[in-house]
């Protein structure tokens, strides 16, 4: 088979295993384990009065119960500010289990530790915790009211208030011959892995090491957090990710209390202790994010071009920050998009609200940005009565822009410079794939079946691949096997598909004698996450160049064995050979065998590398500044981040009778460089769509006014099924990264983003009336149509027939 | 999410079952789990003891004659969903169970159980109640019928003693002259209806309305039947204002809101499906008089 792979659709090497359920995730670990289970505050916001233990105790099978009171040193402090940023004046974190306070429904009190699960629960449910209830903020209008504070000492419920400006936006928006203002809104979603969080902790008292299995997306940081916490060297506390079931975000926060917990109650009892979370934990005490409220002013001329651009969001942050302002300043930096903007302000007041903590989840805040800048666009359109793909076009950052410098400071703190991207083809592309010239005909037809039909788009660009840095590990073994590592994680990506194609690609082996292994400190200790679209970008390129590292080092060796030119030597099918000189060759896997000079001979292979049947002794076996075996170790650390585009439009058939919302065409045109996979890109796509169209028409988090979530299940929280995601049709443009080797930018996020930018506007073209805020649902539809303030939107005026 | 400590008994008889639940208290029927095992889960019901009635001989057959289907309780939903016969005699069973749940839950869950349950969100309830029916209960003291009027009681209760088991439900047939539809609006697709309607269309020999019942799923704390004749009693069929049926319809209902549709929006949903499923029941019920 050919070795060069890179950029075919192979199939995905792990999808056999984790689909035949020979997966290996954390609850299949550890079958003898002593199980944690918790109890959570069932209080928004409320002082912890006693907590009485006493009716527990006699559960048989309890081994250990923990509160506050038991975590000594660092374990009693709070649990860390992940991501310090000088804009975030007032961050807060909770403790690894409660410190007298609570702050949301969910957050944990007390760890019980018993024989198994049933029986932990058995005894958590006897545990009496007394609490004094204090006044609940909930959702972000109550939070910016300020009525009542989350945090005592914060009385305005402002963590952060993030700011960007690259002009004087109030002269700019004065001068505009139009301006248009209007406010909006988003609502909470979350990640909805479907294996929730987990942690297995083996603590070895002879060896004084720990060895922690977390369904994690940041192994290398949980181990260090864990060896900072629990007061261990890092050398005594190995971290691996096991197979983990969808991460999506909210796995690469860390260390979660029990990630301590967990350790701290093995160590102390000297057992083997895990915890699997269920799902109404998941839904109570891991993230969400999404809601926020946004009040966008525009400045724009005649033709639609946009002159100044203010936007004033208030981002519901839930009851802490742990990590930090990444959500908003994502929001506050890719809202931007593919446009050109002359003048823009942007103001990100994070608030505190007795919810559940609000970290990145798919998107990480641009689903919303994309949401302010597209819903613009739509508006724009709409007053000036322009096709709103007109609009757009008008606005874009044409091809000979690049790089493109937009004056605002990434999540990365790093510019935000565009490196490369094409929007206008992206754009023609997008119209052409969705036929949006014919949505005129498609209306009339679908009108004649008693249906109203509507389109919308909604394009994006998305900074991927931001550093520091990943590493990757290439080993060629005397088998021929050839071992890739990097540190970090995977939760379902196909990593083990397309690193290896990298490696099979630079290396000229075949795929099927290449093993990656991701997210296992034991294996690569240095790493960052996986986050952000990042680890194609990242480690693929990290692994690309240790790749070469190793090929450079086999051309040498085999060039002396050859007596050969390296430069005159090629890498096919694990075989080194001379060019264009058949015969003259030696398999890797003997060049693997001599790269390590041995005076024992463990096998037959391994005779070739013994003392006596090498010859050369004019030199040392191990040259100086060589090392031993065929393996090299790299890293890539990008100057900043790379920049992913994409477009969508969506088209839905509304009937007017049940307000029922159907996507009847979903379009995506996407740009993520070079591609490694393009049937695991589109994969990724798929997964985003069907996010983007959960946030759009299915998902919220329906918290009261006391802060209960009141759909915290799969019955009440509506993520779609298959039959709820429309069939995708999806065009790819490739305009490389000039910044990495590779020349790849990121593809996980890209799917999500623009999902609720463009259905809102899809639905707002059928029916007529101004979508303010999304999710929406067939009954709010219903609601919106008999409202008599919703707005008209001047499109419908200038058509004919549509009511409630 | 893992059940309080409970005892399990899994008997061979129903008399067995009925010694065990009447031994016991707080002992329940366990019979697809569909419904109870959640309920167990989230400890939002804690039983001391579970009766399990799959091993009981005898209670998996659908029995069919011209007055109607009897289902036992261990038939699953899958099973009557593609039982020809029965859908013969009573449209509305196919028709309706192809609306609970997805197919993996229709393998195990019972359509006794489901009206056992009383879920006034279950689609079985509504259809006994809108075909008449009647469930068999086996007590300590013996067997006795209760029609749907005298079982629900109000949400997730019926009137049914703590040691009982219900051996079958009966559907009687659908009448001469007569058509039925079944249709719903849910969320997702298999989810609990947001609003369902199961409709029954009866002419007279010169095809004339004689009479129109309705009974929704998700509308009210009990399965009801509304009488909707008055707003097409006497029309031909052709020329029957079904809309004015859903008009009345919507006068007729007390839905509640909830997380996923407001009363206005689900009473809203009963008017339009009643004229739609009325639409195609009146067709089936040309079909079947003679002309
Ligand atoms: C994800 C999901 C979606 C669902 N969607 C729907 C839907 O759309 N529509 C719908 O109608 N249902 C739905 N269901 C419920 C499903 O239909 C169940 O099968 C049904 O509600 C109960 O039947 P069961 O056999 O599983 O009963 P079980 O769960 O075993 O029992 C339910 C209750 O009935 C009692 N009971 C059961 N059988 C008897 C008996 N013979 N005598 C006396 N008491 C008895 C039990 O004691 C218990 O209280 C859904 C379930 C799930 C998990």
């Amino acid at each position: 088979m050919t070795t060069k792979l890179f950029g075919e659709p192979v199939r995905r090497r792990e999808d056999a295993r984790l689909i035949t359920g020979r997966g290996r995730y954390l609850d299949d670990i550890g079958a003898g384990a002593l199980a944690a289970a918790f109890v959570r505050s069932p209080h928004a916001h409320a002082r912890i009065v006693d907590v009485d233990v006493d009716a527990a105790l006699d559960v048989e099978g309890l081994v250990a119960i923990y509160t506050y009171e038991d975590l000594t040193g660092p374990l009693a402090e709070p649990l860390p500010v992940l991501i310090p940023h000088p804009q975030l004046h007032a961050p807060r974190t909770g403790y690894p289990l409660a410190n007298g306070e609570v702050n949301h429904v969910g957050e944990p009190v007390v760890m019980v530790v018993a024989t198994d699960r049933y029986v932990a629960e058995d005894a958590a449910e006897r545990i009496a915790v007394t609490y004094e209830e204090l006044p609940v903020v909930v959702g972000v209008d109550a939070s910016r009211a300020a009525q009542h504070a989350v945090h005592e000492e914060i009385p305005d419920n402002v963590a952060a208030r993030h700011h960007q400006e690259t002009g004087d936006v109030e002269p700019a928006l004065a001068a505009a011959p139009h301006t248009l203002s209007f406010t909006q809104y988003v609502e909470r979603s979350a990640c909805m892995p479907l294996e929730g969080k987990g942690v297995h902790a083996r603590w070895d008292a002879d060896d004084r090491s720990l060895r922690v299995h977390t369904s994690t997306q940041a192994s290398t940081s949980v181990r260090a957090a864990i060896a900072a916490k629990l007061q261990l060297s890092l050398d005594e506390v190995e971290v691996i990710a096991p197979d983990v079931g969808g991460g999506f975000g909210v796995k690469i926060v860390h260390p979660w209390p029990e990630e301590l917990l967990v350790p701290m109650a093995a160590i102390a009892l000297g057992r083997e202790v895990k915890w699997a979370e269920d799902r109404r934990e998941h839904f109570i005490s891991s993230a969400h994010e999404r809601q926020q409220r946004q009040e966008v002013s525009v400045g724009f001329d005649d033709d639609g071009r946009i002159t100044a651009l203010d936007v004033h969001i208030w981002h519901d942050n839930g009851a802490y920050t742990p990590y930090g302002i990444i959500v908003p300043i994502v929001t506050a930096t890719q809202l931007v998009g593919p446009y050109v903007i002359p003048v823009y302000r942007v103001v990100v007041e994070s608030v505190y609200t007795n919810t559940v903590i609000v970290t990145p989840y798919r998107g990480a805040g641009r689903p919303q940005g994309c949401f302010a800048m597209e819903r613009t666009m739509d508006r724009i359109a709409d007053a000036l009565g322009l096709d709103r793909a007109v609009v757009r076009e008008r606005n874009l950052i044409q091809p000979d822009q690049f790089p493109y410098d937009h004056h605002l400071t990434f999540q990365d703190g790093r510019p935000v410079i565009y490196d490369s991207g094409d929007y206008p083809a992206l754009l023609e592309k997008l119209k052409a794939l969705v036929g949006w010239d014919g949505v005129g005909a498609l209306r009339d037809d679908a009108e004649a079946r008693g249906k109203l039909l509507g389109a919308g788009m909604a394009l994006y660009v998305e900074g991927t691949g931001p550093g520091p840095y990943e590493g990757g590990h290439v080993q060629v073994l005397g088998s021929g096997k050839v071992l890739v590592s990097t540190g970090l994680t995977t939760q379902g990506q196909g990593h083990e598909t397309s690193f290896a194609q990298i490696v099979a690609s630079e290396l000229g082996v075949p795929i099927e004698d290449v093993e990656v292994t991701t997210g296992d400190t034991r294996r690569f200790p240095y790493a960052v996450g996986t986050f952000a679209s990042r680890a194609a970008v990242m480690s693929g390129n990290a692994i690309a160049l240790a790749a070469r590292g190793v090929r450079e080092k086999a051309l040498r060796i085999a060039a002396d064995v050859l007596e050969a030119d390296p430069g005159d030597l090629q890498i096919e099918d694990g075989v080194v050979q001379v060019r264009g000189t058949p015969g003259a060759s030696i398999p890797l896997r003997t060049v693997a065998v001599l790269s390590n000079p041995l005076r024992y001979a463990f096998d037959e292979a391994a005779k070739q590398a013994t003392q006596f049947a090498t010859h050369d002794d004019t030199k040392p076996p191990v040259a100086p500044g060589d090392a031993p075996g065929l393996e090299h170790r790299d890293y890539y650390s990008p100057l900043r981040s790379t920049f992913a585009s994409g477009a969508h439009a969506a088209v839905v058939e509304i009937d007017p009778a049940t307000w029922e919302i159907d996507v009847v065409n979903y379009a995506v045109v996407h740009d993520c460089g070079n591609v490694v996979n393009p049937m695991i890109v589109e994969g990724q796509v798929h997964g985003g769509v069907a996010q983007g169209v959960g946030g759009a028409l299915y998902e919220r988090m329906a918290y009261d006014a006391d802060g209960q979530l009141q759909n915290a299940s799969f019955m009440d929280f509506l993520m779609p099924y298959a039959s709820e995601v429309p069939d995708i049709v999806i065009d790819h443009q490739q305009t490389p990264s000039p910044l990495n080797p590779l020349g790849i930018k990121g593809a996980g996020e890209a799917g999500v983003i623009p999902g609720s930018a463009a259905l809102a506007s899809a639905i707002e073209d059928a029916v007529g009336r101004r979508i303010t805020s999304m999710p929406i649902s067939p009954t709010e539809l219903y609601d919106l149509m008999r409202s008599e303030t919703a707005e008209r939107t001047a499109a419908l005026d200038r058509r004919t027939g549509v009511g409630a | 999410m893992k059940p309080a400590p409970f005892r399990y008994a899994d008997p061979r008889s129903v008399p067995e079952a009925l010694e065990v639940l009447a031994a016991e208290e707080g002992a329940k029927v366990l019979a697809g789990g569909q419904s109870l095992l959640p309920l167990l889960s989230m400890r939002l019901a804690a039983p001391a003891t579970l009766v399990d009635l799959n091993r009981v001989p005898g209670l998996d057959t659908v029995e069919v004659t011209g007055d109607g289907v009897r289902v036992g309780a261990l038939v699953r939903h899958a099973g009557l969903l593609t039982h020809g016969g029965a859908a013969r005699v009573q449209p509305l069973l196919a028709r309706a169970t192809a609306n609970v749940a997805h197919p993996a839950i229709r393998n195990r869950g019972t359509t006794v159980g489901s009206i056992a349950h009383a879920d006034p969100a279950g689609e079985m309830t509504s259809v006994l109640a809108l075909t008449g029916g009647s469930v068999t209960v086996a007590s300590p003291s013996g067997e006795r019928v209760v029609g749907w009027r005298d079982l629900f009681v109000g949400p997730l209760e019926t009137s049914l003693p703590a040691a009982s088991v219900v051996t079958s439900a009966f559907f009687p047939a659908l009448p001469p002259r007569s058509g039925t539809a079944f249709a719903e609006v849910a969320r997702r697709r298999g989810d609990y209806a947001v609003c369902g309607a199961g409709v029954v269309v009866t002419l007279d020999e010169d095809r004339r309305v004689a009479a129109v019942r309705a009974s929704y799923v998700s509308v009210g704390l009990t399965p009801e039947v509304h009488d909707l004749t008055d707003a097409v009693a006497g029309s031909p069929v052709e020329k029957a204002d079904w809309a004015a049926a859903g008009a009345l319809a919507r006068t007729l209902v007390e839905p509640d809101g909830d997380l996923h549709a407001s009363a206005d929006y689900r009473r809203l949903l009963v008017g339009v499906l009643t004229e739609r499923t009325l639409t195609s029941a009146a067709d089936e019920a040309v079909e079947r008089t003679p002309a």
